[in-house]
């Protein structure tokens, strides 16, 4: 056997390394793999660059190049017109309605000196669910969560400081009996005595507890609001004039500059002959202005509200003895009444068939009767109204038509997320339960919801839903629809969590028997934690499809931000104008959904234990 | 012989409703549904006394009334002295048309984009990467606001179509029109027509001639099927697949063709007179928003499903069939896209029903759905808000449960045969 490396035609010393051929690496290479790498893909390579070429050719200039300064579609044309000629008027956008219109868009008609109530109310609620997010922080946290769910909505809509209280106390008195009762009577009967005797709490007492607090302290606090009306109303009817003051000049300044622009453009707009200076100059008064008027309508409206008040007060002592005159003589002529009328709480129950059977002297009778106890009624509303606005202690409150924008979109979906929460668990546990008519009940409301478009629902919230309620009763839209967006998600909860359910190996459940735990208990250390987990994403999911099918409010006449959109474009000044609000919209829905739907991506992966 | 887990003999005892598991179950159950009927039976009295209260009887007469008011889409004959029902009926089938179109278009979007976005070529991937978290992150509304805006400010008038110096022009050789009130498409006519004939009681009338072109054309199938099946045959008798794809086609295509020549079929082309286009079939400018916006939108579902589909189905899958000598198509037809199809069809079906429930937002596009309808002007006409809506509802889950019977049945027939 020879050595080979002997032999002359074997080298015996290493090559060079030689560089890569030049078409497989850096930029050529890259491009002629990933887009050059067959005739096809060079094809779709060019549509696809010409494409992004027209795109952005209209695009960019349109966005960047956009008017910021105006306050009008026509006078974002006149700047337009000036530095591009006639025809390009369609070629840049008009910012200014974003401009004027951001706070609309943002909050609706939510006071302005309030703005921090939402916003503290969503960084509370970031606080409240970071337990749930990060493991690492201490239990005592969710006693933060807890609250959150009371003081959230407290400083949405203001009130009482003790109405938070008052309600939580409730959850509070709950988990006491539950606590003491469970280990003397079992913990089936003990969970039903707490749950009612919360029940009993909000019914009965809640109402009477804060009522009488209220009163209280409004009862304290009459002769000194008297006498501090009597300072106020002065001050405040000064400060009105004082505003009224600063309109003035701001109009004569506007009508000034509006006369100058209407002159430039009746000599014909043009590089020579600008007008976006004067409009410029326009802007800050325009805006100033508004503000201004705002500012005085609203001193305004607070002084005619101290006068009204001021004029209760004096005739406080009147209207309680009036009222308990009237609750007198209601009572009694209802007790009058004849038989024949003695059930109808309305005339309208009266019908016209029923009205050949009963005689009119009764019908009259029965009208006079509702027409004293709506007269109590009316007194009743007003002593209790002039009560909550001396005694109030806490925030001013918003009523609910003033919520708007994005802030109610943002209100619609978190509060829809986090109430069908609970009540998608319990409709997936009762779904995969053994028991046959639990199971029928939850597959049917499951399978009815997710059968009907939101929008029916919605229907039902803004025209059917207080025919379900006893009669009489009346809640504002926003809670109607906030129902029925919590009922809508919950249905699509219960799937995500029953996917999350379903996916949990056997063995989990088996072990948690062996244990010996109860069904509650193993649910709630075993099965829940780890379920709840892998349904994550599908829960932001759920969340981000909610979030956009929020937007549906508009249909029934809710301003959120699309509501807001016709409503601008409803005004002469941004009559005409599209993209720019359709597209600022898209971009913030945008931003937030893909937002979330990359966090949840983010939280799988963290959250991901397997191998 | 007893064992330890005999359950004790002895009389039943009261207490045992509640401890022993045997009865508890049956106690929580009959406590559900007693809750369940009291919850009921309350809101159901509720609803008695607020309509005796505001005087309006429950019943369904108002829908033989007549509905007075006119239906710019209808594709049965309808018009304002026709009852309420009626309307609701075209709603319904305005809003299946928009559901089936839809569908059809939103699978040929996503099935593309899903394809492009795992292309290898970089520009292609990344367009439908934008395409598809555009159009997801977007609310449905947005998108159809914008779609009927786009249509009605971007595309000419059909004034523009006018006189000599005519700004826009026919595209497609003078046989389509496309205006900002919709478009206008050649239609199908018969010179030797067998005219129409009424079902239903007379309620509406079907062409005869679509009847006899339909039945020829699946006629013309299931014999290509048969064909095709005896080819099987005797590819597994001889091991030899005789070549038929002509003669399927055939069979398919000339009856079809000598039918259509014997009804003396032939286009009749939209033309401008007047003022507006006469002629040709017109499609609305409000179907075509709603119809664009929800397939662009179900459209980028639907591609991130086909991609996970197609991502689900592992490497080796494809490298077996190569081992086994099979050619790319064949690989494709025979071993990918059947195991693609387990995971894509039923995410696939409930995307479809969501189109169809979301075409109920057809009232941003001004189309009248049975939502518009029955839910709508009918609703606001009579006053009947808790007959509507409930007819309504039940509209909608019909529609649903017949879809998810659909999804159910696929899924029984494709599922893993588990031993």
């Amino acid at each position: 056997m020879t050595d080979i490396s002997n032999q002359a035609y074997v080298r015996t010393e290493m090559l060079g390394e030689q560089p890569a051929p030049i078409a497989n690496v850096g930029i050529i290479g890259w491009m002629r793999q990933n887009l050059f790498s067959s005739p096809m893909s060079a094809v779709l390579t060019i549509l696809g660059g010409i494409a992004i070429y027209f795109v952005l050719a209209a695009l960019l200039p349109w966005t960047f190049g956009g008017i910021w300064n105006a306050t009008s579609l026509a006078e974002c044309r006149l700047i337009v017109a000036e530095s591009l000629g006639e025809g390009e008027t369609a070629h840049r956008a008009c910012w200014g309605v974003i401009h004027e219109r951001f706070w609309h868009l943002m909050y609706g008609f939510y006071p302005s000196d309030s703005y921090w109530r939402p916003n503290l109310a969503l960084v509370l609620l970031f606080v409240a669910i970071a337990p749930v997010l990060f493991n690492g922080l201490p239990k005592a946290m969710f006693i933060i969560s807890f609250a959150a769910l009371f003081i959230c909505p407290w400083l949405l809509w203001g009130g009482p400081v003790w109405t938070p209280i008052v309600a939580a106390l409730g959850f509070v008195i709950g988990y006491l009996v539950v606590k003491f009762v469970s280990p003397l009577l079992g913990s089936l009967t003990g969970l039903i005595i707490g749950v009612l005797a919360a029940l009993v709490w909000w019914l009965f007492f809640a109402g009477m507890v804060s009522q009488g607090i209220t009163h209280m302290i409004a009862s304290s606090r009459m002769d000194g609001e008297a006498v501090r009306l009597e300072k106020a109303i002065p001050e405040q009817k000064a400060k009105v004039a004082e505003l009224s003051a600063i309109v003035e000049p701001l109009e004569a300044q506007l009508a000034d500059i509006q006369a100058k622009i209407d002159a430039v453009v009746a000599a014909g707009v043009s590089a020579e002959n600008p007008v976006s200076d004067l409009v410029r100059q326009k802007t800050p008064v325009k805006m100033a202005l508004n503000a201004a008027v705002a500012a005085r309508n609203k001193a305004d409206i607070i002084s005619k509200n101290m006068v009204k008040r001021q004029k209760s007060i004096g005739s406080l002592s009147f209207m309680e003895g009036k009222l308990a005159e009237l609750t007198q003589q209601a009572k009694e002529a209802r007790a009058a009444l004849p038989a024949t009328v003695a059930d109808f709480d309305s005339l309208n129950e009266v019908t016209e068939e029923l009205r050949k059977t009963i005689p009119a002297e009764d019908i009259d009778l029965l009208a006079a009767a509702l027409k004293v106890n709506e007269q109590k009624t009316n007194l009743d509303i007003t002593i209790t109204r002039l009560y909550e606005e001396v005694g109030l202690f806490g925030l001013k409150p918003v009523p609910s038509r003033n919520f708007g924008g994005f802030m109610l979109a943002i209100l619609l979906g978190i509060t829809g997320i986090v109430l069908s929460f609970p009540m998608g668990i319990i409709l997936a546990l009762g779904r995969l339960s053994n028991l046959m008519i639990v199971k029928s009940m939850c597959v049917g409301f499951i399978e009815f919801i997710r059968g009907v478009p939101l929008i029916t629902l919605l229907f039902v919230a803004s025209a059917l839903l207080n025919y379900f309620l006893p009669k009489g009763t009346q809640f504002d839209i926003i809670l109607r629809v906030m129902i029925m967006i919590t009922i809508f998600s919950a249905a699509y909860m219960a799937e995500v969590i029953r996917g999350g359910l379903a996916a949990l190996p056997k063995g989990q459940y088996e072990a948690a028997d062996a244990l010996g735990l109860d069904y509650w208990q193993a649910q709630r250390l075993i099965i829940m934690p780890q379920a709840l987990k892998i349904s994550i994403p599908g829960i932001v999911s759920t969340f981000i499809g909610l979030f956009k099918d929020t937007t549906l409010v508009s249909i029934i006449a809710l301003s959120d931000p699309i509501g807001w959109v016709k409503l601008i474009q409803s005004k002469t000044e941004w009559n005409g104008i599209i993209w720019e609000l359709y597209g600022f919209v898209a971009l913030v829905f945008f931003l937030f959904c893909f937002g979330m739907s990359r966090y949840s991506m983010y939280l799988e992966r963290k959250l991901q234990t397997g191998h | 012989m007893t064992t330890m887990t005999d359950p004790p003999k002895g009389s039943f005892r009261l207490s045992m409703l509640l401890y022993d598991t045997r009865y508890r179950s049956i106690t929580i159950q009959a406590i559900a549904m007693i809750g369940f009927m009291l919850g009921a039976a309350w809101l159901i009295n509720n609803v008695r006394v607020n309509l005796a209260l505001a005087g309006i009887p429950f019943q369904f007469s108002f829908l033989w009334e007549t509905s007075g008011y006119d239906i710019n889409q209808k594709l049965i004959e309808y018009n304002s002295q026709s009852t309420h029902f009626r309307a609701a009926v075209v709603g319904l089938l305005n809003t299946l048309l928009v559901a089936v179109l839809g569908c059809i278009l939103a699978t040929f979007i996503g099935v593309a984009v899903g394809i492009l976005r795992l292309s290898k070529n970089w520009i292609m991937s990344r367009l439908a990467a934008i395409y598809v978290e555009m159009f997801r992150n977007v609310p449905l509304l947005l998108w159809i606001s914008l779609a009927v805006v786009a249509i009605s400010h971007t595309l000419p008038t059909p004034r523009d179509f006018k006189g000599e110096n005519a700004t826009a022009s026919m595209s497609l050789f003078d046989s389509v029109a496309v205006t900002n009130r919709g478009v206008y498409i050649p239609e199908p006519l018969f010179s030797r027509g067998l005219g129409d004939v009424p079902v239903f009681w007379n309620s509406f009338e079907i062409s005869l001639d679509l009847i006899a072109v339909l039945c020829v054309f699946i006629a013309g199938m299931m014999i290509s099927k048969l064909i095709a099946r005896r080819a099987e045959q005797i590819q597994n008798a001889t091991g030899v697949r005789p070549t038929v794809w002509y003669l399927r086609l055939a069979v398919v295509v000339v009856p079809t063709l000598i039918v259509l020549w014997v009804l003396g079929f032939y286009l009749g082309y939209p033309e401008f007179k007047g003022f507006n286009f006469k002629g040709g079939t017109y499609l609305r400018s409000s179907l075509i928003a709603l119809w664009l916006a929800l397939s662009l939108y179900t459209g980028a579902f639907i591609a991130e499903i086909v991609r996970a589909g197609i991502m689900a189905i592992s490497k080796g899958q494809t490298e077996a069939a190569e081992a086994l000598g099979l050619r790319p198509n064949k690989t494709m037809n025979l071993v990918i896209l059947p195991q693609a199809m387990r995971v894509i069809v039923p995410p696939l079906i409930s995307q479809y029903l969501n189109l169809t429930k979301n075409s109920s937002l057809a009232v941003v596009a001004g189309y009248m759905d049975i939502t518009q309808t029955l839910g709508g002007v009918t609703m606001n006409q009579t006053g009947r808000e808790m007959e509507s809506i409930l007819l309504l509802m039940g509209a909608y889950l019909i529609i649903s449960l017949l879809i998810s019977t659909v999804m159910n049945y696929y899924n029984e027939r494709t599922k893993l045969k588990e031993r």
